[in-house]
């Protein structure tokens, strides 16, 4: 029953981590059609701002936000500067143009921050939890990390069903020629979706590195499940994306506690063949086609 | 009132309007007819700031409007309903006109309402995926959507496309009401000419570009040589 409930919370945590990184992905494919590649080395290069910050003495949470705006100002910047040139012009060019970032961000990181292994500082307690004379597999850390993804999943929601900024990113992100005949400044909801989504990045960035050792590829492990899961998802919703996140750390987590670590990957794989047989579109995809 | 003078537009080498002048008079609906190719649809695309113009000039209400860009549009009276109609699929019924209303800066309840006494279809599927809508509704959208921005001048490209008859003579007299009793201005492109000249005050005939005719509806109507040649009825 222990091992049972620990594989659950280690497979809600890791779900947690996969869903941010999802988040990232669907906020950028929903407004611009173009999935980020360079999101992980994105968020390597806003957690090392944090952790020099951390390692010079400045409080935790000063840097940990700080890396939130770092992440906002380059997402913002990267959208005007090198993605806006390639808008309207054949998908492929923005997918090679993103690899290509991933690669330039990657060793950027390299070059400023070195190789080595560095340790990033847990946000809370990394003791299990004690329920009676038991320890349970989660910690306060965990519960920050599950909070803190819950709650950007709540104001994503509702930036995007409640507000008026919302509905001009929607309309943007569908049509940009009728968004842009109504009066919705569609350059600056692009620039805004690539923003959110590289603080959203960054999130996933700091979490995924709070109590763990930090090198500039620490985050590749991450990069092909968080795809994954927001593929799963449909892209387009980012409750697919946590659902799908969750889908995956669950379903993880319990194969590499039963079965056989080895196996990860290709249950992964067959997760993401399963759905796509049954729902082409994703889990939580609105539409079955677009009609343009 | 919009003032055209002299516009040219083009694609590269090819020139799609040659010096095209015309008015369209307050409180009046102007139709512009012809073939396909005739640059009917270039001509709106133009004038709203969706494609720019080489030469000429275009003025609302007497403040000149060249070349402002398209987004800027609603906020000085003018309202654009694309060809193939643009409704945001992804979006509810009601989310489709909020975004028209949000070009005045809110939204207000007294706009909706109205547009939903407008259309009445509009009003029972108000939390409706888009997507969901006929032909006939999601014209009405569209039109409901651009009068949500309370415009002076409504530019609509070809509302007859793929209706039915019952429904174009529906849309067109409702279209009617609003400028009788509102004092709209519509520009109204069509290849339906003999339902457009129905309805319409004015009209205006394009063949590659260039304006070939240039009066009264009831006139161009009767004009038994320009609708064989232009307007195929």
């Amino acid at each position: 029953m222990l091992q049972f409930t620990n594989t659950a919370l280690a497979g809600l945590v890791l779900g947690m981590i996969f869903a941010a990184f999802a988040l990232a992905l669907v906020l950028i494919w929903r407004s611009t059609r173009i999935l980020n590649f360079a999101q992980a080395p994105m968020a390597v290069l806003t957690t090392y701002i944090a952790l020099v910050m951390i390692e010079d003495g400045r409080p935790y949470w000063l840097a940990f936000v700080v890396a939130l705006l770092a992440g906002l100002v380059l997402g913002a910047v990267l959208e005007r500067v090198v993605i806006r040139p390639v808008e309207g012009k054949p998908d492929i060019n923005a997918v090679i143009l993103t690899l290509g970032l991933f690669i330039v961000f990657k060793s950027g990181a390299e070059v400023i921050f070195g190789t080595k292994l560095r340790t990033y500082p847990p946000t809370f307690g990394i003791r299990g939890i004690e329920i009676g004379d038991t320890t349970i597999g989660i910690t306060t850390s965990d519960f920050f990390t599950i909070g803190a993804v819950i709650a950007t999943l709540v104001l994503l929601v509702a930036l995007f069903r409640f507000t008026d900024l919302g509905l001009k990113m929607r309309a943007a992100a569908n049509n940009q020629e009728v968004a842009g005949l109504l009066g919705v400044k569609v350059g600056a909801m692009l620039t805004l979706g690539w923003a959110l989504a590289a603080v959203v990045g960054s999130l996933s960035g700091l979490l995924i590195a709070a109590g763990g050792l930090v090198q500039p590829s620490y985050m590749d492990s991450i990069v092909v499940f968080g795809f994954i899961a927001a593929v799963i998802g449909g892209l387009e919703s980012p409750a697919g994306a946590v659902v799908g996140g969750l889908l995956l750390g669950f379903s993880l987590s319990f194969v590499s506690g039963y079965l056989s670590a080895q196996l990860v990957a290709l249950v992964a794989l067959g997760i993401l063949m399963t759905v796509l047989t049954l729902r082409p579109g994703g889990l939580f995809t609105a539409t079955q086609g677009r009609r343009v | 009132m919009l003032t055209i003078t002299e516009l040219t537009a083009g694609y590269g080498p090819i020139t799609a309007l040659r010096g095209v002048t015309l008015t369209a008079e307050q409180g009046r609906i102007t139709a512009v007819l012809g073939a396909n190719g005739a640059g009917k649809t270039t001509l709106l695309r133009t004038i709203s700031g969706l494609h720019r113009s080489t030469s000429g000039s275009v003025t609302l209400d007497g403040s000149t409007v060249t070349r402002v860009p398209a987004e800027k549009m609603p906020a000085l009276g003018m309202s654009h309903v694309p060809e193939g109609r643009g409704v945001i699929t992804e979006l509810t019924v009601e989310e489709n006109l909020r975004l028209g209303g949000l070009a005045r800066g809110r939204v207000k309840a007294d706009d909706l309402n109205r547009i939903y006494s407008l259309f009445p279809p509009l009003d029972e599927r108000r939390h409706v995926a888009a997507a969901t809508l006929s032909g006939g509704e999601r014209q009405m959208l569209v039109i409901g959507r651009a009068l949500m921005a309370r415009p002076t001048l409504l530019l609509l490209d070809e509302p007859s496309l793929g209706l039915a008859p019952r429904i174009v003579t529906q849309i067109f007299e409702l279209l009617k009401g609003l400028v009788d009793n509102e004092g709209l201005t519509v520009l109204l492109v069509e290849q339906n000419a003999r339902s457009a000249l129905s309805v319409a005050d004015h009209g205006i005939v394009l063949n590659l570009g260039q304006v070939v005719a240039d009066d009264s509806a009831a006139t161009l109507a009767a004009d038994d040589q320009l609708r064989h040649a232009y307007l195929g009825f």
